[in-house]
């Protein structure tokens, strides 16, 4: 082999991976990217069921239900519109009524949302940032959300899981 | 009095990183070794001014000197000894400071142990080293000082975030500090490579023992991270593939890359250019990481704006450094002269193999990361970017790469016949196949995707005891002579197979964990039994409990197999009443390599209580796999051609020259 076709090669081989990356990466956009909502931004825009997203608001304050077997339903409020969620075992530590929230999951026929996963992922003043904006954008919250957290570390997700699978699958 | 000495010791740094930055450069123009000389003690002195300031910050956490803002705002004085000083770098201002004590760490270790280098590379590279110091010195006394008093000193702090109060806190950030600082060394000898425009087989060989060290550690930290995220966390995940995760395997991927190609340049010195370019996005990929975590960009681009000092500070430094070492590199990238050739089939073409799909791989990560953050800069929507698009991604890659694995260290250098090699690896990849159909009989059915990926494992462990067999003769030849082999391979050569070997067992571990983990979660009242994989776990009672700077209820389990009691098992819920808030102290049972794992939930108004309890089948090979990486990275690292800061002269190479 010439220096020549040495070289094609190796850059012929770069190609071929980069490529397949791309692929891969396009094929995973398409069906694995969940997007986050609000209660408003569901409302308005008529999130088909069983589509899977981040449904992110405050706890409205009393409206947290226990029922059997751990099965707790609950209201995701932005000030504009509620949503009811229904979820299915062990809320997070940090999980309060009237502070913020963050669960992934899909409409039903019903249009209650079944969450599969709840997070409270948030610093110190009990807001997920993301909940935090979208309802500053809405102007909803007039709290001033500058001074951030702490933790050079990782435990900051506290995350409550009732289907594992569905996060890992 | 000691937070003033503190700040004005940090002030100190910043003068002596400024002579560092610069005399030495002058030094090495006008030929003159007393100026080249400047940059060894003021990395010492640096080392020590820094030292002293990290020293005072301690001291302020453990004296509970609510006055400063920072000991207020993380620190109580009920908490305890070690959770005091690990409250140190629990916290931004403080976090910083170590990951600044920690370049000073490195840049001393090279001005004492780096005696043998030609003077005017020691130069360039503590100069290159004092620019990043003296950009994060003014980064964190513009922005975030830690030693800033408060008028009126509350009685009592606002103690740190329960989550935070573990052994976790005490070697993770510090661990994961040394690796991606650790890099900046392999940074700064790029730089100060480019800068001189020489470049040979003898820079990479100082550069790998260090690029090894700050891998090492970036394995552990990154391993002892997600052990720590799995019990402390509450609900038995080990990788979120979270952002702040992300940015550290970043760095991770691209410093194996650098490992690898350092390799080929030292051994046959080519792929300079791209070692030179490796070494300068590593260190880049760690700033992203650094910029990524501190700068609040992560969650929200918005919060980003709404206190932009910090993280605008940063993206600065990010983008003088990445772009400025970019633009030196393009510029004189060509200057270097670049040497050994090779066929495609050979130990060189593996690595370049390798480091091609470690590359894509992380870049694949670095777009899952960013590609949220610019859409919502762009198109104002938000989204997350999960495990579904990583394991469409990032594991088919992975999974190229692990086939390969076995491979590389097999082929011979220039020229490798890739059939012989495929015939020596045959006992190990009918091993890989066998344990296949074992698995996929054994589960009966289900995804054939989990037994196969159980077999790639195999396969790599295999490979890699395939490749230690034939290098000491074992099987072919008389004992005493293996034995006498053995005793001549290479350190090294043992490091790569321990290193190999480890990614082999961490994938078992984590297909094992994410298929076949049962879970159990209901609520349980005194004397109710769960059944959880061949498990009895019954509630014996609840209880309350006293700790230093919390209250605790504890349940207490008792496990048993088949009538026959094993122990007994005490989870916790720990609510924190300065913050009101409360952690989840899981409780684990290990048997081999599985565990079980009990955590709670609320009580009820009955009395009972909400239990989540999970087996997790060889979950503990997950983290023996990088510690068994790391340790490989340690058995390479005493070899004695690689000892730290005693690299030979290329004379003496030829005496060295590993038998293989």
């Amino acid at each position: 082999m010439t220096r020549k076709q040495r070289r094609m090669t190796i850059i012929g081989g770069s190609l071929a991976v980069l490529a397949l990356a791309a692929a891969l990466v396009l094929n995973a956009l398409r069906d694995s990217i969940v997007f986050f909502s609000t209660p408003t931004m569901v409302a308005e825009k008529h999130v088909e069921p069983g589509k899977r997203f981040r449904l992110g608001g405050l706890v409205q304050p009393g409206s947290l239900q226990r029922g059997d077997n751990l099965a707790v339903t609950f209201e995701v409020a932005d000030g504009n519109a509620k949503l009811p969620v229904a979820y299915k075992g062990i809320l997070p530590d940090l999980f309060r009524e009237g502070q913020g929230v963050v669960a992934e999951g899909a409409l039903d026929a019903n249009g209650v949302f079944k969450a599969d996963t709840v997070l409270a992922k948030h610093d110190e003043t009990y807001m997920p940032k993301d909940v935090a904006d979208a309802l500053k954008k809405q102007g909803h919250w007039k709290d001033d959300y500058g001074t951030q957290a702490s933790g050079a570390a990782k435990p900051a997700a506290a995350t409550a899981q009732g289907n594992p699978q569905g996060a890992v699958r | 009095m000691i937070a003033e000495s503190g700040h004005y010791a940090l002030v100190l740094a910043l003068g002596l990183a400024l002579i560092q930055s610069i005399v030495p450069l002058i030094g090495a123009r006008l030929r003159d070794a007393a100026l080249m000389n400047v940059a060894r003690s003021t990395a010492l002195a640096q080392l020590l001014f820094v030292g002293a300031s990290f020293t005072a910050l301690v001291m302020l956490h453990v004296n509970s000197d609510f006055s400063v803002a920072n000991v207020y705002e993380n620190s109580h004085s009920m908490k305890p000894l070690l959770y005091k000083i690990t409250g140190v770098w629990g916290n931004h201002e403080g976090s910083m400071l170590l990951w600044v004590s920690i370049l000073a760490l490195f840049g001393g270790l090279v001005a004492s142990f780096g005696n043998n280098l030609p003077l005017s590379l020691r130069a360039h590279v503590l100069a290159v080293q004092a620019w990043i110091a003296s950009a994060f010195y003014l980064f964190i006394l513009a922005t975030s000082n830690p030693f800033l008093r408060i008028v009126n000193p509350p009685i009592e702090g606002r103690d740190l975030n329960p989550v935070l109060q573990d052994i976790g806190l005490a070697v993770h950030p510090p661990m994961l500090y040394l690796g991606y600082v650790g890099f900046s060394i392999s940074f700064s000898f790029a730089i100060a490579a480019l800068m001189e425009g020489r470049i040979d087989a003898a820079w990479a060989r100082w550069v790998r023992p260090w690029t090894l060290v700050a891998w090492i550690f970036l394995t552990l930290g990154i391993a002892m991270g997600s052990y720590w995220a799995y019990y402390e966390l509450g609900w038995g995940g080990w990788w979120f593939w979270d952002p702040v995760e992300n940015a550290s395997l970043m760095p991770w991927l691209g410093g194996t890359a650098l490992l690898h190609s350092a390799l080929v340049m030292e051994k046959r010195n080519a792929l300079k250019v791209w070692t030179i370019l490796l070494s300068i996005l590593t260190f880049s990929l760690s700033l992203l990481g650094t910029f990524l975590v501190r700068s609040g960009v992560i969650t929200s681009v918005h919060a980003f704006a709404t206190d932009p000092t910090r993280g605008v500070f940063i993206l600065l430094i990010l983008c003088l450094f990445i772009g400025g070492s970019l633009s030196l590199f393009a510029g004189r990238a060509t200057a270097l002269k670049q040497g050994g050739l090779f066929a495609p089939i050979s130990r060189e073409g593996a690595l370049v193999l390798n480091n091609l799909l470690l590359t894509v791989a992380c870049a694949v990560v670095l777009f899952g990361t960013l590609y949220p953050l610019a859409m919502e800069m762009l198109a104002d929507f938000k989204m997350s970017v999960g495990a579904p698009f990583y394991n469409l991604t990032f594991a088919p890659l992975f999974a190229l790469l692990l086939l390969a694995v076995p491979f590389g260290p097999m082929l011979a250098w220039k020229r490798g016949d890739l059939l012989g090699v495929t015939q020596r690896l045959l006992a190990a990849g009918v091993a890989g196949l066998v344990v296949v159909a074992i698995t996929w009989s054994w589960v009966r059915g289900g995804s054939a995707l989990a037994p196969l990926a159980i077999g790639l494992g195999v396969f790599v462990i295999a490979g890699a005891v395939t490749d230690l067999v034939e290098r000491t003769g074992l099987v072919r030849l008389p004992f005493a002579t293996v034995l006498h082999r053995s005793r001549g391979l290479p350190r090294s050569a043992w490091g790569t197979a321990f290193a190999h070997a480890g990614l082999g067992v961490a994938l078992i571990g984590i297909v094992c964990e994410t298929t076949w983990n049962s879970e159990y979660i209901a609520t349980m009242k005194p004397n109710d039994v769960a059944h959880v994989a061949s498990y009895d776990v019954k509630l014996d009672g609840l209880f309350q409990r006293q700790g230093p700077n919390y209250r605790e209820m504890i349940a207490e389990f008792n496990v048993s197999r088949d009538g026959e009691a094993i122990r007994v098992m005490t989870p916790s819920k720990r609510s924190f009443t300065t913050r009101g808030s409360s952690t989840t102290e899981a409780a684990l049972l290990t048997r081999g390599a599985s565990q079980l794992y009990i955590s709670l939930g609320d009580v009820t108004a009955e009395g009972a209580i909400a239990v989540r309890i999970y087996h997790k089948p060889l979950v503990l090979l997950i983290w023996w796999g990088p510690v068994l990486m790391a340790f490989g990275g340690v058995l390479s690292l005493s070899d004695r051609r690689l000892r730290v800061g005693a690299p030979k002269p290329a004379r003496t190479k030829q005496r060295l020259q590993p038998a293989e």
